[in-house]
Parts: C-alpha cells; sequence; structure tokens
C-alpha cells in the first residue's frame, strides 16, 4: 500500500498527469454522451470538469501541479483561434451578402449578454471586479481573460464564466430556441448556431456543430465576429466610463 | 503531413499577430489579429489545403480546449461558496437573454421580405 501512495505521489506530481487525466476523461465523456444521444445535460465539457476538480480536492492534487500538464491542451485554444478563420472563409459568399443582418444580430447578442450580465452581476450585489469579469462572459475563454484584464476584472474569473457560459448556452439553447419558437429549417439552423456561437462561443459552437452542419458554421462565424468586436469595442467602452 | 503543415501556418500567423498586437500595442489579442490575417491569407490554395485539414481537427475538439480553464473554477471556491448562487444566476439570465436577443434579430430580419 504505501508503495501505491509513493507512486501515486510520483505520477500526480508530473505533467504527464495532467494532460492524461484531460484527454481520458474528456474522451470518456465524450463516449457517454455519444451514447445517450448527446442529450445536452450530458455535455462532455460540464462532466469532465466536474470529474476532474471534484477528483483533484479529493486527492489533494493542486490546480497549478494539474495545469502543468493540462497547459498544453489549453495552449491549442490560440492556434484554434486562428483557425476560426476556415468557417470564416468557407461562408465568405453567405457573408458578403449577409453581412449587415450578421452584423446588426452580433452587435445585438454581445450588447445584450454584456449588458444584462452586469446589470444582474450589480444589482445582485457581487463585488465589482467579479462584475467586470463577467462582461466578457460571451467571449471565447482566452480572449475573455484578456479584455477582463484590460477592463479591471479578474482574468482567471472571467475564463471560469466564459467556460461556465458555453456551458448554460450548450445546455438550454435547445429549450430556449423551442419556447421562441425559432423553426427548424435552413433559416432556422442559421439563427439557432449564430446565436449559439454569439452568447455561448466555442462551448455553444462545438454544441451546434454537433446537431447541424450549418448551425455549426454560423456559430463559429459568430464567434469569430464576437471575439474582434468583443475585444475592439469593449475595452474602448470602459475606458470612456 | 497537410496536418502538420497546417499547424505550423497556424501557429505562424499567430506569432505574426501576437508580434503586431505587443509592437503596435493594439487592443486586439495575438490570436485574433492571426485569425485576420488567415482570413486574407486562405484565398492561397497552399495555405487553404493543409490549413483546412487542420482547422477542421481543431475546431472539431474545440470544447476539449476549454477543460483546463474550466477545473479552475476549484481555485475559487471561497468566492463561489460566497457568492456562487447569485453568479450563477447572473450567467444563466444573461446567457439567455444573449441567446434569446441574437436568434429574434436573425429571425426577424430573415421572416421580413429580403430588403
Amino acid at each position: 500500500m504505501p508503495k501505491f501512495v509513493e507512486l501515486w505521489v510520483y505520477l500526480s506530481a508530473t505533467p504527464l498527469f495532467g494532460l492524461t487525466a484531460t484527454v481520458v476523461v474528456y474522451v470518456l465523456a465524450q463516449a457517454l454522451y455519444a451514447k445517450l444521444g448527446q442529450a445536452p445535460w450530458a455535455n462532455p465539457v460540464l462532466w469532465t470538469v466536474i470529474a476532474i476538480a471534484g477528483g483533484l480536492l479529493a486527492t489533494g492534487v493542486s490546480y497549478p501541479t494539474y495545469f502543468a500538464g493540462a497547459q498544453f491542451i489549453h495552449f491549442l485554444l490560440g492556434p484554434a483561434v486562428v483557425a476560426l478563420a476556415w468557417p470564416l472563409w468557407e461562408r465568405r459568399v453567405e457573408l458578403s451578402q449577409r453581412w449587415r443582418g450578421l452584423l446588426l444580430a452580433a452587435l445585438a447578442g454581445g450588447t445584450a449578454s454584456a449588458v444584462s450580465a452586469l446589470a444582474l452581476g450589480w444589482a445582485l450585489g457581487l463585488p465589482s471586479d467579479v462584475v467586470m469579469s463577467l462582461a466578457p462572459k460571451s467571449v471565447t475563454a482566452p480572449v475573455a481573460m484578456g479584455i477582463a484584464d484590460k477592463i479591471g476584472g479578474i482574468p482567471a474569473l472571467a475564463a471560469v464564466f466564459a467556460v461556465v457560459t458555453g456551458m448554460v448556452g450548450a445546455l438550454s439553447g435547445k429549450y430556449l430556441f423551442q419556447m421562441l419558437k425559432i423553426p427548424v429549417n435552413a433559416a432556422g439552423w442559421m439563427a439557432r448556431g449564430f446565436a449559439l456561437g454569439t452568447a455561448a462561443h466555442g462551448i455553444g459552437a462545438a454544441r451546434a456543430l454537433q446537431v447541424n452542419a450549418d448551425a455549426g458554421a454560423y456559430a463559429g462565424l459568430a464567434l469569430g465576429l464576437q471575439v474582434v468586436l468583443a475585444s475592439l469595442l469593449m475595452p474602448l467602452i470602459f475606458r470612456l466610463f | 503531413m497537410n496536418g502538420l503543415r497546417g499547424l505550423a501556418w497556424l501557429l505562424g500567423l499567430q506569432s505574426v499577430g501576437e508580434l503586431l498586437a505587443r509592437g503596435l500595442s493594439l487592443p486586439f489579442p495575438g490570436p485574433v489579429i492571426g485569425m485576420l490575417l488567415m482570413v486574407i491569407a486562405l484565398r492561397y490554395a497552399p495555405v487553404r489545403v493543409p490549413v483546412a485539414a487542420c482547422a477542421s481537427f481543431l475546431l472539431s475538439h474545440l470544447s476539449l480546449l476549454f477543460v483546463p480553464v474550466g477545473v479552475g473554477v476549484m481555485t475559487h471556491l471561497g468566492l463561489l461558496s460566497q457568492f456562487g448562487v447569485r453568479m450563477l444566476v447572473a450567467i444563466v439570465v444573461s446567457t439567455w437573454v444573449g441567446l434569446a436577443v441574437t436568434a429574434l434579430v436573425l429571425h426577424r430580419l430573415r421572416s421580413a421580405p429580403d430588403a
């Protein structure tokens, strides 16, 4: 038994542990998600995060130790943001025809998310640095961290808020769209996908991509637009006030 | 091989983006500038073909990339136990507002006769 403890102490301290845990738990969660017919509540990010965070807390492994390995996955967020150029380029014809409507929807949706988050955070009496970390929550996590840093929020908290926002969108989008009577046709998939990318960034886009290819492409487009709009406008607007 | 070449392009343009962001102190994060440069670069087939292979792979596993940051929630247990419910209410409601506004704006625009 002491042998096992020694081995665990050794393994859990190497970067290999964080990397392996992230990939293996995610692959298992993904398999479970497929088996459950991609039910929104079975969201693989949600369960992977719960399983790993719970496991780390239970075994007393610290987050920095875990992150030493997980950073190799985290690092890929940068190239992934660059890769968003691909769905944009693929839809360039539609984009050049509909850019006014899409830009209007992206601005309206992004503003609505940020303003309602700020207003609610403030009304519920959250500390001001927490409220500021809520503002960029519809923007994909790495960019949200950068924005939070510029407007007086806490980058690490902003990243967590962004991830939770993505999960809320992925989990509940379907039901919300049904309530709003957004149809299940070409125009409906466009609206659903674009809304998920705007309000729930990469995690919403991943969900949209699994449900419908068109919805996924529009979600990628919306997520890219939101990144550009928010990183340009948010620091400017907050500098004015 | 195409996948690897695509990754080289993605990392290359991200680096250029980082350099431009730092050098000119632009308000955009480096990867965002890289993305804008990539939209232009994709017009050329020698860039497009490898990047398409790598980008589709990377984007199809996009949600995995959020796991390390998401696990970071465990470092904020203090804030969470104090404000957790209120933070969750603010996040959930504002996400619904954002989803609804975006979807309804697009839906109305599409339902209206084309201008």
